[in-house]
């Protein structure tokens, strides 16, 4: 069984205080620290455990500038055993339909059974670049899938809908599967596994080879929108709060 | 600390100069409020002048750790000449090198790094101080010259500089978006020196008030675009802010020296003081300070060589060496008792020499507002 | 010394703290209420090869250097104190003296069950008659045949309720002072031997600390560490690396202590603003992380020192020892302060923190007993 899996380096906003940058189209990431984007780490460990039942290689891929190096080498030491960078220095430029484009045109050549990626990335939020680059190399794929079992030349996809809802398929190998998270419980690199990826050689492959990818959509401004007045959270025990609640609605002449 | 085999090479190189060139005139230079007029052109022909300035300007081509070790080892030995050090490499040469055209770097900075002449930085106003965007001083466009109004104080080598760097503000009511750096030559008609002050240390070095009253300057000494001084003179004095921390750091350093000697060659009751357990405490605690002192100014240094923000780190070891080193050189002159008061020791020079530390360049409040506000970022 | 990491100790860095924010963090607070030594989180500690940072992998560790020692203990203190002291000893004061000192077949014998959790080491020293001065110990070791009678009693000892693997000192020969003393591996399960008083402490309380009882214990022979008379050299030069670890658990506490602070004064309002905008407040944290970062430092060039194979530290290693610790109490007492009154109670983890911190200052040589080395360094 050979499996790609991309991944992608992302800043790790959920806690931190996020500013928009003087562009107004992008966030100011100097302080920002930056990690695995987290579906993905669940797409690899996926793909680990897929290798340790059937064996197989496991190449990891990552559209990124020179510090995504480092999310290849935790890649490596979680158990991919080749990694490659297409070199891009100016991250802004990209959008999912452009990563789609360039990983379309490496994988193309690739000898492959599945390719799993994330299925969302936390920072633009798209959820785009899977399934497009799905289409783009023709074979199916499944999205958001929460459990995965493979045979010979096909594999049983589980994908969660709403209401509860399981909804299960049956995809012919090549394809692709969108990770969502929670599928597994996603290892930690041990310092041996570090070490040894530390020192491996990674490959790297210019964008400017593949020629100039198009977009067909464009940011036009990012903020933070006004914050709303509407809401107000009420503190202290029940009764304390039972009381505020009736001399708010008394005030607005409710009752 | 453990260097890189060529900066251990260049420290024993400067400390050799500062032990054999400065030393034996440091206490006479404070004393007699001498200018180290020798010394400077000696330096110049050691090529310690421009330390980090490369050398198709005439400087030495080394890196910012280098110079951090320099204005160390000098201020090891006198305060008066580290000071004169920082401020011309720092704040006269940088801010050049920083943002100067090819024309101006070529024009002014090889005379600097020669010893030819001496550059010094003014900033400083009478309201403005800590804030720099207070900046009162005025430039306006005449025909094809800048005319110059107002007033800068407390300005290191300020009487005796030849080539100044300062700041002036299109309208002080912009703020700091106002404000534009330029450099002035001496002899510059309408350009004068004011008041010399009367210092409680550093007393070798020369500060001064400087007046501009309608003084013309060229179109050609505007340092950097119309509007941008503000952001050079912050660069400027974060890199500043590293020769204070080492200078702070290295009157430490001649403190606990005499410390060390002190204790080793006097006894009470026939116990030597070093046996004494007190006097142990105090020695291991300010060596121990002066080492976490050194290496946050040798980290701000060696991230400045790598291109790396510095303002958190310079902010860091100037507040945190000035600080040890003035309880430093207060204990030291405790630990020597009366004779501590003596000007035949070092150590009350250094003790005054070391307060300059905790307010030029920023006051320690002034570099925890800094450090809090990277924190907060 | 180079002031960037390198590439594996970024990636190491990343990873524990990734892992410690997991899987320690949510029982720290368990723990120090309990004082349940945290057996489960061990087995995850040594999968992940903290439990033998420094080893070679020959022995079943993971070969990294004394930096990322450091980075490591740092990592784990700054979520979980005790755990991180449960680590610096399995590496520091046990794997680290049998790796140094050790025979090939103790090597074998010992390190890859300590590397990989299967067993847990302790080290003894300290006796309710002899802390700061070692050399005052009663315990004593006679030759008898192919092994040692062990007699005496250690105090104090870290992971001794959970420990398999004891590194103990005594004298082999009393009369030689400190050239007579000797340093032994002795196993938990040898008769005679037995657990006394279980400390009931301020700080660090899952750390498992311990009474140990010696009675007429038979080590065989070949769990003699290095040769006889030994032992106080191995003590010392154990201490100075294991310096390292106290200095990083101390800039671990520190750093945990600042983040919980900033985080929180910029919440907590009074008189009409975040807290973090009063000016005092901004003094307090810019002092905490400038100390922090001098004590990181001060503590990274030990391990630098160690890992360019320089041979006498003792003043370095006293310097960083005594200054994480100095500034651990005063960032962590600072942080409380910034907290107020809700820094006093359980609510918020810095009470943990402060109390976690005062035991820098007392192990592994008190700060009075860094200073003299320090300054009998300084005076040579
Ligand atoms: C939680 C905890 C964990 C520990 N873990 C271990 C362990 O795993 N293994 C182990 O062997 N030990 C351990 N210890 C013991 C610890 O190392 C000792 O407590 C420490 O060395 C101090 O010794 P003491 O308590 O006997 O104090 P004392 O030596 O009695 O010191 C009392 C006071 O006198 C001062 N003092 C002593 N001598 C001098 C001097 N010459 N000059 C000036 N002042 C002096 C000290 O600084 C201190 O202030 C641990 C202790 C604790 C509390």
């Amino acid at each position: 069984m050979n499996i790609i899996v991309c991944i992608k380096r992302v800043p790790q906003t959920a806690e931190a205080e996020v500013k928009v940058d003087s562009s107004g189209k992008d966030i100011e990431k100097d302080r920002l620290i930056f990690d695995t984007n987290e579906s993905d780490t669940y797409a690899l460990e996926e793909a680990v455990l897929q290798k340790e039942k059937f064996g197989g290689s496991i190449t990891v891929i990552t559209v990124g500038d020179e510090d995504s190096e480092e999310t290849l080498r935790i890649a490596l030491a979680k158990g991919a055993d080749e990694a490659i960078r297409i070199k891009v220095e100016d991250l802004d430029e990209l959008d999912g339909f452009k990563t789609a484009q360039i990983l379309h045109k490496i994988i193309k050549d690739m000898d492959f059974d599945i390719i799993f990626t994330g299925c969302l990335a936390t920072d633009d939020a798209y959820s785009q670049v899977g399934t497009t680059l799905a289409k783009l190399l023709e074979i199916p794929h499944a999205s958001l899938v929460t459990k995965i079992e493979l045979s010979e030349n096909s594999a049983d996809a589980y994908r969660e809908l709403e209401g509860g809802l399981l909804e299960h398929l049956k995809i012919k190998l090549p394809a692709l599967f969108t990770i969502q998270t929670g599928i597994n419980v996603p290892r930690y690199a041990s310092l041996i596994a570090i070490r040894r990826a530390a020192r491996k050689e990674l490959n790297e492959i210019s964008k400017t080879e593949f020629g100039e990818m198009k977009s067909n959509s464009f940011i036009e401004e990012l903020f933070t929108p006004p914050v709303s007045k509407l809401a107000e959270i009420l503190s202290g025990n029940p009764d304390e709060v039972s009381e505020k609640l009736t001399g708010i609605i008394k005030e607005k002449g409710l009752i | 600390m453990i260097l890189s085999d060529k900066h251990l090479k260049f420290r024993e190189k400067v400390k050799q100069f500062a032990d054999n060139e400065i030393a034996p005139e440091s206490t006479e230079l404070e004393k007699k409020e001498k200018f180290p007029w020798e010394i400077i052109k000696k330096m110049g022909k050691s090529n310690l002048l421009a330390i980090y300035v490369p050398k198709k300007y005439g400087g030495a081509g080394l890196d910012t750790l280098s110079y951090a070790i320099a204005v160390e080892e000098i201020g090891r030995v006198c305060g008066s000449t580290g000071i004169f050090l920082a401020a011309h490499t720092s704040l006269g040469i940088y801010p050049i090198f920083l943002s100067g055209n090819e024309e101006q770097k070529k024009k002014w900075l090889p005379p600097l790094a020669s010893g030819e002449k001496i550059s010094s930085f003014g900033l400083t106003e009478p309201n403005a101080g800590s804030d720099a965007a207070g900046t009162q001083t005025t430039f306006k466009l005449v025909d094809d010259k800048y005319l110059i109004n107002g007033t800068k104080c407390f300005i290191t080598s300020g009487g005796v500089g030849d080539t100044i760097v300062f700041t002036a503000t299109k309208d002080p009511s912009l703020g700091y978006k106002g404000i534009s750096a330029f450099v002035v030559e001496k002899g510059t008609p309408g350009f004068s020196e004011g008041k010399r002050e009367d210092k409680l240390g550093l007393r070798g070095s020369i500060t001064s008030e400087l007046i501009f009253d309608n003084c013309e300057i060229p179109q050609e000494n505007l340092l950097g675009k119309d509007g941008e001084g503000f952001k050079v003179f912050m660069q400027t004095l974060d890199g500043g802010r590293i020769s204070i921390g080492a200078l702070a750091l290295g009157i430490a350093q001649g403190a606990l020296d005499a410390c060390i000697k002190f204790c080793k060659s006097n006894s009470i009751n026939k116990k030597p003081l070093f046996k004494m357990q007190s006097i142990q405490s105090t020695i291991a605690e300010m060596g121990t300070e002066i080492e976490a002192a050194r290496l946050l100014v040798h980290q701000a240094a060696a991230l400045k060589d790598e291109g790396l923000p510095i303002t958190k780190e310079s902010a860091m070891g100037k507040y945190y060496a000035s600080k040890i080193g003035m309880k430093a050189t207060s204990t030291a002159v405790e630990l020597h008792g009366m004779l501590g008061l003596k000007k035949d020791y070092l150590v009350e020079r250094f003790m005054r020499d070391e307060k300059l530390m905790e307010i030029g360049e920023g006051t320690s409040e002034i570099q925890k507002i800094v450090i809090a506000r990277e924190l907060f970022k | 010394m180079n002031f960037g990491l390198t590439n594996d100790q970024k990636m190491l860095q990343k990873e524990v703290r990734n892992f410690a924010e997991t899987e320690l963090k949510p029982l720290a607070s368990e723990i120090d209420v309990s004082g349940e030594f945290p057996s489960e989180n061990i087995k995850k500690l040594a999968e992940m090869g903290l439990m033998g940072i420094i080893v070679p992998e020959k022995y079943s560790g993971s070969e990294f250097d004394f930096i990322s020692l450091a980075i490591a203990i740092e990592e784990i203190s700054r979520v979980c104190a005790s755990t991180g002291v449960i680590v610096a000893v399995n590496n520091s004061l046990v794997s680290y003296p049998i790796l140094q000192f050790g025979n090939e077949e103790q090597k074998q014998k010992y390190l890859p069950p300590l590397c990989i959790g299967e067993k847990i080491g302790a080290m003894g020293i300290t006796e309710p008659n002899a802390g700061s001065d070692v050399a005052a110990m009663e315990a004593t070791a006679k030759l008898n045949g192919d092994h040692y009678i062990l007699n005496g009693t250690k105090r104090f000892i870290t992971n001794g309720t959970a420990a398999d693997t004891f590194v103990v000192f005594a004298y082999t020969d009393k009369d030689a002072g400190y050239k007579g003393m000797s340093c032994f591996i002795v196993e938990r399960d040898l008769e005679g031997f037995s657990l006394g008083k279980h400390e009931d402490l301020m700080g660090i309380r899952a750390t498992g600390n311990c009474e140990l009882i010696f009675e007429d214990v038979k080590v065989p022979k070949e769990n003699l560490l290095g040769k006889e008379g030994d032992g106080f050299k191995i003590c010392m030069n154990t201490l100075d690396v294991s310096r390292i670890d106290i200095g990083a658990q101390g800039v671990g506490i520190a750093q945990a202590a600042l983040d919980e602070s900033i985080k929180y004064s910029k919440e907590r309002k009074t008189f009409g603003k975040p807290i973090c905008h009063h000016e005092m407040i901004q003094n307090m944290l810019a002092e905490m992380a400038t100390k922090i970062q001098a004590a990181r430092l001060l503590v990274y060039y030990v391990g630098y020192l160690k890992d360019k194979g320089v041979k006498r530290f003792s003043k370095e290693s006293a310097m960083a020892k005594y200054y994480a610790a100095d500034i651990a109490v005063d960032v962590t007492r600072k942080a409380v302060q910034i907290h107020g009154g809700y820094g006093y109670t359980k609510d918020y983890p810095v009470e943990r923190f402060y109390r976690d911190a005062r035991i820098l200052e007392l192990y592994e040589g008190t700060s009075e007993i860094q200073k003299i080395v320090i300054a009998r360094d300084l005076v040579k």
